[in-house]
């Protein structure tokens, strides 16, 4: 059953992500471009995704465990270190170049061109990059496994 | 016409937000994209992070063959370029543990500070950027 909710999950946001524009760089690239023809789209997308979940959240964090699965599964780092701070500027670098996030270029193979095909390898090996970086220099203290450590004790999302 | 399209950021957004509210609801997860590829790619919990990313590719399938506009291609982007950017988002979503839907979308929804500072700090250099990259060299 939790595989069902799964794809229909994904189903919901691949859909949300085509309709709200996140998938044309024009829409993205135009709201980073505060000094250009500014379009502030994204605050829409942004504001109603997060509008949904600040409140949602909300309430799902005081259930004591989810409905298909034993615990939640959220990181329990709170810390502000120097990997969050290093790997947001990459992204945004990323991000401020070309107008994809990882969502976006994923949803993009139901539509590719010659973008996706050059983007999307290019940012798996990314991943991999820093797969291999962190396992032979530990730049990163967690393997993948313990990413996101379950909280038994506190049945919490936050 | 500009309506109809702040009402379908607004839509999708929304769409987003849902789709994040279930994940964590029903399953308990994240919706967070950089980490569900990771998931995928290095973790032998694979068969969820493939059926979600399916469900989102076949999400955005339908939105396009029920007549959405697809994406057009830019011309004369440089290659290299776009290359680069996809290293830097895979290899700085993966270091920062998080992208636009794990530390934008979910993170700021647990009203995580840890979130708020990646996506500040995304944002931030993202609009940096897309000025230097338009404005200072050029390319669009």
């Amino acid at each position: 059953m939790s595989n069902i909710i799964a794809l229909i999950t994904g189903l919901i946001f691949g859909f949300g992500l085509a309709i709200s524009g996140m998938t044309h760089t024009e829409i993205v690239l135009g709201f980073l471009d505060v000094a250009g023809k500014w379009n502030p789209s994204l605050l829409f997308v942004l504001g109603g995704a997060v509008g949904v979940t600040v409140t949602s959240f909300y309430w799902i964090r005081k259930l004591p465990k989810p409905v298909l699965a034993e615990t939640f599964i959220v990181t329990e780092v709170k810390n502000i270190d120097r990997p969050l701070l290093i790997g947001s500027v990459l992204f945004g670098l990323g991000w401020g170049i070309s107008g994809y996030c990882p969502g976006p270029a994923i949803a993009l193979l139901a539509a590719p061109n010659w973008e996706v095909w050059v983007f999307l390898p290019a940012m798996l090996f990314g991943y991999g990059l820093h797969e291999y970086v962190s396992k032979k220099f530990e730049v990163t203290v967690v393997n993948p496994t313990d990413k996101f450590p379950s909280q038994p004790e506190q049945p919490t999302c936050g | 016409m500009a309506v109809s399209y702040f009402a379908n950021a607004l839509i999708g957004g929304v769409m987003i937000g849902a789709s994040a509210t279930l994940l964590l609801w029903l399953n308990g997860r994240i919706a967070g994209i950089s980490s569900i590829v990771a998931s995928l790619m290095f973790t032998k919990d694979r068969l969820w992070p493939a059926l979600f990313l399916l469900g989102l590719v076949a999400g955005a399938a339908i939105y396009y063959a029920l007549g959405g506009s697809a994406p057009v291609p830019r011309r004369n982007f440089p290659v290299w370029l776009l290359t680069l950017a996809g290293v830097l988002v895979g290899f700085g979503t993966a270091l920062a543990r998080g992208c636009t839907s794990g530390h934008g979308v979910c993170g700021l929804g647990r009203l995580s500070l840890r979130s708020l500072v990646a996506t500040l700090t995304f944002l931030t250099v993202g609009l940096l950027t897309t000025f230097v990259v338009r404005h200072l060299f050029g390319v669009l």
